[in-house]
């Protein structure tokens, strides 16, 4: 896998929160239609890592390249950028006030300057993408944690976004919500999208996953081919985390 | 003793005590006085129908003006309180805690007497504009404080949402966070819109034209007038009148944003 290919490429990453280093020097890829999967306890900066690819964090050194464009340069666009990445949250976060076609059309309108119709198009088949096309005028209220999951992947999808990153989505679900969410994104790894997923779901990262990424204390202790690393970590901690997560 | 029978001998000695006060000040109140000063027809027949027509209406419209005014400047102070620039910040928190820091009548004064007399400054609308202004400048700082508290509590994954979907700061701040943050402070601002009606009345120090005066100098007036306090009360009434059903709205805002949560 060289640079050119590469969807994201993260090199000599350093984040600081004050004085507690939480990301120590990270180098990382995500090759263009590969999901990869980071794993590791809580505190080991996993999630720090996928917000500061789409810059909810500001890394404190190191560069990282998303389609061949350096985000930590200043003179970047950084709203273009993000537009281009769709982020799905642990806790959905889709906005209360409007139901789901207006979610679905919100961003598609004021950054993509779609009109009302085409963004209205472009929503309908994200919905019956992830199985919802019925629940166009529910509010997020009404909606299951796992419809609601659905609905901010469908969010997401609609602004065309060259990859998806994902934290933690099943997190916050009840066990049996848990499958819809990860049919969807099953599916989506299989159409070749890039995917970048912060999951505690080791069946999904076998099945989906081109890469398994485990980390800890904010570096990368090993990373490859996940029914490799799971069957087989190299490790100590790694061998330690997966024994009891497993 | 049983603990029932115990409870009952309390709660009979408790309602005697009430009714032997109640008894007490019906006795001794003057009814032939509050009659004759608070109730007398022949004065109250004379404030209709101005009391309605002129002194209720300038109420309210003053109060809408006043508010609507304070909600603008409020929203740009409490925009400027979240600033990331320090100026605006410290501009924002000197021009709030100033104005609340000091009692309204204070800045009506001000504005109506003082400015005018130290810069020649004309006030738009004249004396009654001055106290008005007055009331935008005070009103805008309370409110600004709620707005600002409503729009923390919208949660920092919203916001996140929208920049992460690639929208603007300002595009995100006027349809993802305003948008909640004004739901969440409906009660509070019922409650300031409240405050205002009341605080029209302070306006009765600027000593205006017959047309412009509101309720509560419309029945000072006429009282010196009839020497009688009849006007006062029907004001009261009127006051009620309005406020009351805001009151009871707010409450029931209040519960139901209880119960969303």
């Amino acid at each position: 896998m060289t640079a050119a290919t590469a969807a994201i490429e993260v090199r000599e990453l350093h984040k600081y929160f004050g004085d507690n280093e939480v990301l120590k020097g990270i180098d990382f890829e995500v090759a263009h239609g590969h999901t990869v999967c980071v794993i590791g306890p809580s505190g080991s900066g996993k999630s720090t890592l996928l917000r500061c690819v789409n810059l909810l964090e500001a890394p404190t050194s190191g560069t990282i390249v998303v389609e061949g464009i350096d985000i930590t340069d200043p003179e970047t666009d950084v709203d273009a950028v993000r537009s281009r990445i769709g982020m799905v949250f642990q806790s959905f976060n889709l906005f209360p006030h409007l139901n789901v076609l207006g979610n679905l059309t919100l961003a598609q309108r004021r950054v993509r300057k779609r009109s009302k119709d085409e963004a209205e198009e472009i929503a309908r088949q994200n919905l019956d993408r992830v199985g919802l096309a019925d629940k166009i005028d529910a509010f997020p209220a009404h909606l299951s944690g796992g419809q609601q999951q659905r609905v901010a992947i469908a969010r997401a999808l609609s602004m065309d976004p060259d990859m998806m990153l994902f934290d933690e989505p099943t997190s916050a679900l009840d066990p049996e919500l848990v499958g819809d969410v990860l049919g969807v994104m099953k599916e989506l790894a299989h159409e070749g999208m890039t995917m970048m997923v912060v999951t505690h779901e080791m069946g999904f990262a076998r099945e989906a996953g081109d890469k398994l990424v485990f980390m800890d204390g904010g570096v990368i202790v090993e990373e490859g081919d996940p029914t490799e690393v799971l069957a087989n970590p190299q490790h100590q901690r790694t061998q330690d985390f997966l024994s009891k997560v497993l | 003793m049983k603990r029932s029978t115990r409870t009952k001998i309390n709660r009979g000695i408790l309602y005697a005590i009430l009714l032997v006060a109640l008894g007490i000040v019906i006795l001794l109140a003057d009814w032939a006085a509050i009659k004759e000063n608070f109730f007398d027809v022949a004065v109250l027949e004379t404030l209709w129908p101005e009391i309605v027509t002129v002194a209720a209406k300038n109420t309210i419209v003053y109060t809408i003006i006043s508010f609507v005014g304070g909600l603008v400047i409020a929203l740009v102070l409490a925009l400027m309180k979240l600033s990331p620039i320090g100026p605006y910040r410290w501009i924002a928190t000197s021009y709030i805690e100033f104005f609340r820091g000091l009692p309204a009548l204070v800045v009506i004064i001000g504005f109506g007497f003082a400015v005018p007399i130290a810069f020649g400054w004309r006030p738009p609308g004249g004396t009654i504009g001055a106290g008005i202004i007055a009331l935008i400048v005070v009103s805008g700082a309370y409110m600004a404080e709620t707005i600002r508290a409503g729009i923390q509590a919208v949660p920092k994954g919203q916001s996140e949402a929208a920049r992460s979907l690639g929208m603007s700061s300002s595009w995100t701040t006027v349809s993802v966070v305003l948008p909640q943050a004004f739901r969440i402070i409906i009660p509070p601002l019922t409650n300031e819109f409240v405050i205002l009606i009341k605080d029209t009345s302070l306006l009765f120090v600027l000593g205006v034209a017959a047309s412009e005066r509101e309720l509560t100098t419309f029945a000072r007036d006429a009282v010196t007038t009839n020497q009688d306090s009849s006007p006062l009360l029907a004001a009261a009434v009127l006051y009620l009148i309005i406020t009351l059903p805001l009151t009871r709205l707010i409450a029931r805002l209040e519960r139901r944003t209880q119960r969303a949560r």
